[in-house]
């Protein structure tokens, strides 16, 4: 096929015009304008549509403290409700323990801290059951893994979140995840949990999907702390105590998180490795 | 030929069978999706013929914007404020609350099978309304 001069100025023509329609997309998308982006055009860049909700909590960086001795003797309550409000199935139905999925759980020290762990170590903590979570880092080796980039971490407030709709159950999270933060669903997770128990306004999931904590990010869009901190909060009052479980803003000075940590000596999991934890232990 | 005559026969029968569902079903129209509208709502975030052929685009939006972004709140065409949800807007009790009496409706007639509902829970509905599973 030939090209004469004035086929090629209108081909090229045509695509500088195309070149520039996705960075204006861009800078719209996020724009506040007088009019809306038709939304065809969204769909077609993958830009996302609507705004955040008035209520919602916001913050720069979401991160927990957990200060351990608080936390009452015996007491599940974190674990319970996290696993209910998400449609986690009970790890008792299940066949094997392996298939068990985990958002929230507790750990002997010396599973939690294996670096910090020797003979002589404090007799309290050798009986203390650590709160153990996803740790939500600010450099999550999950997120760099993971080939779909089902799993990411969100811009404007640091939680590392799944996309269940992307997940092709590879579970090269899991293998490069420190902190065995993840599950896998081996079998398909609705079988185990009963139907009068679901949680009907959250998802379950399907077999061959990777889950994990999400710092409750349906809960925060409605203004609300995640279900374990507030869980913990009631639960530690009845027993005359501080709550265990804090959660707040690390970029804030002034938040709960910040006062805490100023005030009291506090550990990471694994800070060697780089990941950068979001989740401090205050033993 | 050898064996002509099984072999034409063999192909004959072969090209019946092969063609029974055509040959079965001709002239009798297939049932046509019987979709039964919400009662109370009457609007939804898009015109009707926007939805009937755009609505699994319009998820996906959602979905991505959702998740991802966390922009949760959707202004329809008609300027109207919703949650983006679909377990919890679009199937809520006012609005498509049966499945089968919605979704499975046209899916079931065009033969396709979306996974929304092996994560996603589905509106309850009495078992005796429920009709087997199609797929």
């Amino acid at each position: 096929m030939g090209m004469n001069r004035r086929k090629f100025l209108k081909i090229a023509g045509t695509s500088t015009l195309a070149s520039a329609v996705k960075p204006a997309a861009d800078a719209l998308a996020g724009e506040k304008l007088g009019f809306t982006i038709p939304e065809t055009l969204l769909h077609l860049f993958h830009k996302p549509t609507g705004f955040t909700p008035g209520e919602a909590l916001t913050a720069k960086r979401w991160a927990m403290v957990v200060n351990v001795k608080n936390c009452p003797e015996g007491c599940k309550a974190c674990t319970e409700v996290c696993h209910k409000v998400h449609n986690v199935p009970d790890a008792a139905k299940m066949e094997s323990p392996r298939h068990e999925i985990k958002w929230i759980w507790h750990a002997k020290y010396d599973h939690v801290f294996p670096g910090q762990k020797h003979k002589h170590i404090e007799e309290a903590l050798k009986k203390i059951p650590f709160v153990v979570l996803c740790n939500h880092c600010e450099n999550p080796a999950c997120v760099r893994v993971c080939p779909t980039k089902a799993t990411f971490k969100r811009k404007d407030d640091g939680v590392v979140l799944m996309d269940m709709h992307r997940c092709i159950g590879c579970r090269f999270c899991m293998a490069a995840c420190p902190f065995g933060a993840r599950s896998f669903n081996w079998v398909d997770p609705r079988r185990f949990i009963k139907e009068e128990e679901q949680n009907r306004e959250f998802p379950t999931r399907m077999k061959g999907v990777v889950e994990k904590c999400n710092f409750c990010a349906e809960r925060l869009a409605k203004g609300q702390i995640p279900a374990c901190v507030e869980t913990c909060r009631e639960a530690t009052k009845k027993k005359g105590k501080e709550p265990a479980l804090v959660f707040g803003d690390l970029e804030d000075p002034d938040s709960e998180v910040r006062q805490l940590l100023r005030s009291h000596y506090s550990l990471r999991r694994k800070p060697e490795l780089g990941t950068n934890p979001n989740v401090y232990y205050i033993v | 030929m050898y064996d002509g005559g099984k072999i034409i026969t063999g192909i004959i029968i072969g090209l019946a069978l092969l063609t029974f569902p055509i040959w079965y079903n001709l002239g009798a129209a297939p049932k046509p999706p019987d979709i039964k509208l919400p009662v109370k709502e009457k609007q939804c975030v898009q015109p009707k013929a926007y939805m009937r052929t755009k609505h699994m685009q319009v998820l996906d939006l959602w979905r991505d914007s959702v998740v991802r972004v966390a922009q949760r709140s959707y202004v329809a065409f008609n300027g109207v404020k919703y949650d983006m949800s679909l377990q919890n807007t679009c199937m809520s009790a006012d609005c498509h609350a049966k499945k089968t009496e919605f979704c499975d409706q046209c899916h079931n007639y065009t033969g396709v099978v979306p996974y929304c509902w092996d994560c996603h829970i589905e509106p309850k509905e009495k078992p005796k309304e429920k009709p087997k599973e199609k797929h």
